[in-house]
């Protein structure tokens, strides 16, 4: 008895051992990608390709460290961020807001949905890069025309999937809600909106990803400040370098966004199963 | 529930009721067809029927979230319109929020009903212990077997103290056991010293595949046919009460009356069966 319980305390101990191993190989292997790459890349640059058009590991790194530190063509790199951030914040709470609440609305109702789908259907079917010059003409160059341009993306993203879950919510859980003596707003806010909450949630993530790339698409069709411009300077002055560093730098914004809203559907999907296999999720 | 129209008459009266439905094939379906079915106030009604039949359906037409396509449905002396006060519903599908514990489930409809949330919490508790789950008030439904969940959903109606009871098959899907442990439970809550709806038992419709279920519990069995449902006949169940559900089952009384019930009931099986192997075919 006391044997087994030792037993199974080893293997145990073992298999944790072996994850945490694992763990360990994986981890120095994707080092040692990216050492790879951007190792092959550096040398590449500096013996047989042109950096001028290619740029290069260091020269990325350098142009990065430069503009934290003595700021960047446009003002210092932090005005810029907080620029394009503001920008993507307002169009994604804005765009998010009018998504779920036209989604969930016209979710609910068969006759309001009849009639709007073929103007929704049209508006989406637009090519949003030609609204963001609309926009600027709109709007002209401050911070209304990016907004409007984030709000655009994001309101799409979210609208499809707030209708979608809207719709698909399961008909008997009304009907339980409605005997048990649920008004229709008791109703809405008690079944339909947690039931489509895990959609919306869904459509959240890439929605911040539309809404910086809202934002930018709406600095490189003019603007006076932002990452957008940063990068569209970096163009006009042939600086690779600098291309790849706002690349970069909006890719970390990005990444920081997506881990907020992990933490948040964590927070408000807690009465969900936990998904098997969880470790292996990207 | 509050005001009866007249605190004798039937609390439910099915008068020549008919419903239909567009089928998927664009035709006309009947679920029920002219079903004429009374209930008293604190009587416990059985219906067994083929699958299929029509028998949700009737309920649906009683609980007021399907309007009969012909026919008088009344819910204590009035013409239903909308969900009637008074009523409870244990669906087939059990319909808990898998958003919510426990005891916010079962605290959900005295939440609906306007009560405040620590009161509706109070009487959730209540419940959630009287159906045996106190220790798992905290727990999500994803967390709980089949027959807690179906627990969850009896306790949901329960808490409302309903005086018209509706259950869809609300036992079938647990093991033998909890079943009859549940059946017992269900015949103490309606019949005990606290029973459930105003001035005495709940009515009490309760549809089921079993027919020793049915005779266990009802005071009348309902026989239907297959579809469209009517009712092909109504037995008395002449058995005394209190009932305990385990021992009744072996007694000669139930066994003659259930043979009487499965006499009727197999002639619609075999139409039933028939027709589906005629479907398939
Ligand atoms: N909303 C609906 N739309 C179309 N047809 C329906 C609808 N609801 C029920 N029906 C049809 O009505 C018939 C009766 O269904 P019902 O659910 O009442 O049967 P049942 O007797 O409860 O069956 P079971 O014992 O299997 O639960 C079925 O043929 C079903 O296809
Ligand atoms: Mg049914």
């Amino acid at each position: 008895m006391l044997l087994e319980l030792d037993d199974q305390a080893t293997a145990v101990a073992q298999a944790r051992a072996a994850g945490r191993r694992r763990a360990v190989t994986v981890n120095a292997v994707r080092v040692l990608l990216v050492v790879a790459v951007l190792g092959s890349w550096e040398l590449a640059a500096t013996y047989w390709i042109d950096p001028f058009y290619y740029s290069k590991p260091s020269a990325i790194w350098h142009r990065l460290t430069d503009w934290f530190t003595t700021g960047t063509s446009q003002g210092s790199i932090w005005t810029q961020i907080a620029y394009t951030l503001e920008e993507a914040l307002i169009g994604f709470v804005l765009g998010s807001a009018g998504g779920v609440v036209l989604g969930i609305v016209l979710g609910r109702s068969r006759f309001l949905s009849d009639v709007c789908a073929p103007f929704i259907k049209a508006a989406n079917a637009i090519p949003r890069i030609i609204l963001a010059s609309l926009f600027v003409i709109w709007f002209g160059l401050g911070m209304s025309s990016k907004v409007a341009t984030a709000f655009v993306l994001v309101f799409f993203a979210v609208f499809f999937n707030a209708f979608q879950g809207a719709r698909e919510v399961d008909r008997n859980l009304v009907n339980n809600a409605r005997i048990l003596g649920a008004s229709r707003t008791a109703v809405l806010r008690t079944i339909v909106v947690p039931s489509a909450t895990s959609w919306i949630l869904a459509s959240l993530h890439s929605a911040f990803g539309f809404a910086i790339i809202g934002a930018i698409v709406g600095e490189y069709s003019g603007a006076d400040k932002g990452l957008g411009l940063l990068i569209n300077h970096a163009q006009g002055t042939f600086d690779s370098a600098g291309i790849y560093a706002g690349m970069i730098v909006i890719t970390v914004i990005a990444l920081l966004a997506e881990w907020l809203l992990t933490l948040l559907e964590r927070r408000l999907l807690r009465w969900r199963p936990p998904v098997a296999g969880n470790e292996a999720r990207i | 529930m509050p005001t009866q129209a007249e605190p004798d008459g039937p609390a439910i009266e099915l008068r020549d009721a008919t419903k239909r439905f567009r089928s998927s094939s664009g035709g006309v379906h009947t679920a029920v067809r002219n079903l004429d079915l009374t209930v008293r106030a604190g009587e416990f009604v059985a219906v067994v029927g083929p699958t299929g039949c029509g028998k949700s359906t009737t309920l649906s037409l009683v609980s007021g979230l399907e309007p009969p396509s012909a026919g008088e449905v009344l819910v204590h002396g009035r013409p239903v319109e909308g969900i009637p006060a008074g009523v409870g519903y244990m669906f087939q599908n059990d319909a808990v929020l898998p958003w919510r514990t426990v005891l916010d489930n079962v605290a959900a409809g005295p939440r609906y009903r306007g009560a405040a949330k620590r009161q509706a919490r109070e009487q959730a508790r209540d419940w959630v212990r009287r159906v045996g789950l106190g220790d798992f008030e905290s727990y999500y439904p994803h967390q709980l077997s089949g027959g807690m969940r179906k627990r969850v959903a009896l306790a949901q109606t329960l808490v409302n103290e309903p005086s018209i009871l509706l259950m869809d098959e609300p036992f079938s899907a647990l093991d033998v056991q909890t079943r009859g442990l549940m059946q017992d439970e269900l015949l103490r809550l309606w019949a005990g010293d606290d029973p459930l709806g105003e001035g005495g038992g709940a009515a009490v419709v309760f549809v089921t595949h079993d027919l020793e279920e049915a005779v266990v519990l009802g005071d009348r069995v309902v026989v239907m046919t297959a579809s469209p449902a009517t009712v092909k006949a109504v037995f008395d169940v002449p058995l005394e009460r209190p009932r305990d559900a385990e021992e009744i089952r072996l007694t000669p009384e139930f066994l003659e009356i259930y043979r009487e019930v499965w006499e009727s009931l197999r002639e619609e099986v075999q139409i039933a069966r028939e027709r589906g192997a005629g479907n398939a075919a």
